[in-house]
């Protein structure tokens, strides 16, 4: 097991992350966050919670999105009990910030973009990922906004731990066995 | 995560996990029916049959839309107009849908037990839409769903199933399903339309009809199922909404709101009147609305068990 990030360092990342978000969509009145479940919206949570404190907004529009019957792994038929989706506003015309923890084969983000889709045509996707496992990926999607990239191999592992729910702040990359 | 059972053939073979984990899902379904968008393509590789061989307006709707929510392709057969009329039995008949590689079949059939038979024969997965007088286990399902929705946690609470408990596949799939859910039941109506020793299921009887609404939270009301009844159980379908119709008058003189449930279809002036059916306490449409979320969530997890074998 090999530490990525340590508390101190994942705090600055997130503050970087969502400084860099600020920067490219200013007051965000047009911009929606999407936290994607179960363990995106964990940063979700801590980066619309950031742009927030940053822009002085009371309000921005934030939701969460579960993406289990978008899956494309219908062949092993894997049965996902679905988490909440929640989009308390409408997407049409918006910029929207997909977010996501780790970003490995892609699919789980073309997945999230057919869900977001049924919601409405927004005026442009974009994605924000903490942990970025580059040369890993299966599909054409890339991020725009990344905290942290690492070269990984099949066999080994990416787990984001957070305080709320995991008692501590850390990045871990660890070998399968 | 999915269900301990490969079909779905009745509520008794069913644990409270599954039970729980079907109202989860069906939770999802609903959020996902009240979109613009109401379909996801979740099962766009999988192809169900719907082989009807009793008469269905409603469960046959509402499976078929489920399907198609789900993003599966339907195959519709209904017994009158097709081969059965020639001879064919029930195996080969599936066998034959089946031989056009259909992953699922819905079956409501007259002959209880039918849906049994079939899941000894074939390998597709398969969900009782209702067989002959034993159980019609996604109604069950459905109405323990709404009523949950509408007082909450089910453990406890008094539900009354009133009308004809004979004939009424509903009733048993009712008792088995909420006795599991920790709810306790009354069962209700004229002794004929009874079945002896019902309280070895675990539930109440109740003759008097006044009284069975006293004492529950929420009344399923039954339909009469006149075309089951193949000799005369009471004199007539008058005397019977006289003594065991519900209305208005009655309910108003009860000490509390009951909710008022009924799977469909309403004999309006027998088992219940218009001005109850279509009363703020009756929940009849909302069970309908329901059921589509529920079937979601039974055929979601029940396409998962096709490879684990």
């Amino acid at each position: 097991m090999k530490t990525l990030l340590n508390k101190e360092q994942l705090n600055i990342t997130l503050q970087r992350l969502a400084h860099q978000l600020v920067e490219n969509h200013l007051s965000l009145k047009n911009t929606a966050i999407i936290g994607i479940q179960p363990r995106g919206i964990l940063l979700s949570d801590r980066i619309a919670g950031l742009v927030k404190k940053i822009t002085g907004n009371k309000h921005i529009d934030y939701g969460t999105l579960d993406i289990t019957f978008y899956r494309d792994d219908v062949q092993s038929r894997n049965i996902h009990i679905p988490a909440d989706t929640n989009i308390p506003f409408t997407i049409e015309g918006k910029q929207v910030i997909l977010v996501d923890d780790v970003l490995y084969t892609g699919r789980t983000i073309r997945s999230a973009m057919d869900a977001l889709l049924d919601f409405g045509r927004p005026e442009k996707v974009e994605l924000l990922t903490l942990i970025d496992r580059r040369f890993s990926r299966e599909l054409p999607i890339q991020p725009d906004y990344i905290g942290h990239t690492v070269d990984t191999i099949l066999t080994q592992r990416v787990i984001v731990y957070w305080k709320e729910k995991d008692g501590k702040d850390e990045v871990v990359l660890i070998d399968k066995v | 995560m999915s269900l301990s059972v490969k079909h779905l053939l009745g509520i008794k073979e069913l644990n409270v996990t599954d039970i729980e984990q079907i109202f989860q899902t069906a939770d999802k379904f609903k959020q996902v029916l009240q979109r613009q968008t109401k379909k996801v393509p979740t099962l766009r590789d999988i192809t169900v049959a719907n082989i009807f061989f009793e008469n269905s307006t409603r469960t046959r709707l509402s499976f078929e839309l489920a399907e198609k929510r789900l993003g599966a392709d339907v195959v519709n057969f209904s017994a009158s107009g097709s081969s059965v009329s020639k001879g064919e039995t029930l195996i080969d008949t599936v066998n034959n849908i089946l031989a056009m590689k259909v992953d699922m079949v819905v079956m409501r059939h007259s002959a209880s037990g039918a849906p049994w038979f079939l899941a000894n024969h074939i390998d597709a997965s398969i969900i009782n839409a209702g067989d002959g007088i034993n159980e019609h286990p996604t109604q069950a399902l459905l109405d323990a769903y709404s009523m949950r929705e509408k007082i909450g946690d089910l453990k406890g609470k008094h539900i009354t199933i009133l009308g004809d408990i004979m004939h009424s596949r509903v009733a048993l799939s009712n008792i088995y399903c909420l006795n599991k859910l920790g709810a306790k039941v009354t069962v209700a109506g004229p002794p004929t339309l009874i079945p002896k020793h019902i309280e070895s299921l675990g539930v109440r009887v109740e003759y008097n009809i006044k009284k069975a609404l006293e004492w529950c939270d929420v009344a399923n009301v039954l339909r009469i199922q006149l075309e089951r009844q193949h000799k005369p159980l009471f004199s007539t379908l008058r005397e019977y909404a006289l003594y065991y119709g519900v209305n208005k008058q009655m309910l108003d003189s009860l000490q509390k709101d009951i909710v008022i449930m009924h799977p469909g279809p309403i004999n309006r002036g027998v088992e219940i009147n218009s001005d109850v059916a279509d009363s703020k306490q009756s929940i009849i449409l909302d069970q309908v609305e329901n059921g589509v979320a529920i079937r979601m969530a039974v055929i979601y997890l029940l396409s998962g068990k096709r490879e684990l074998e």
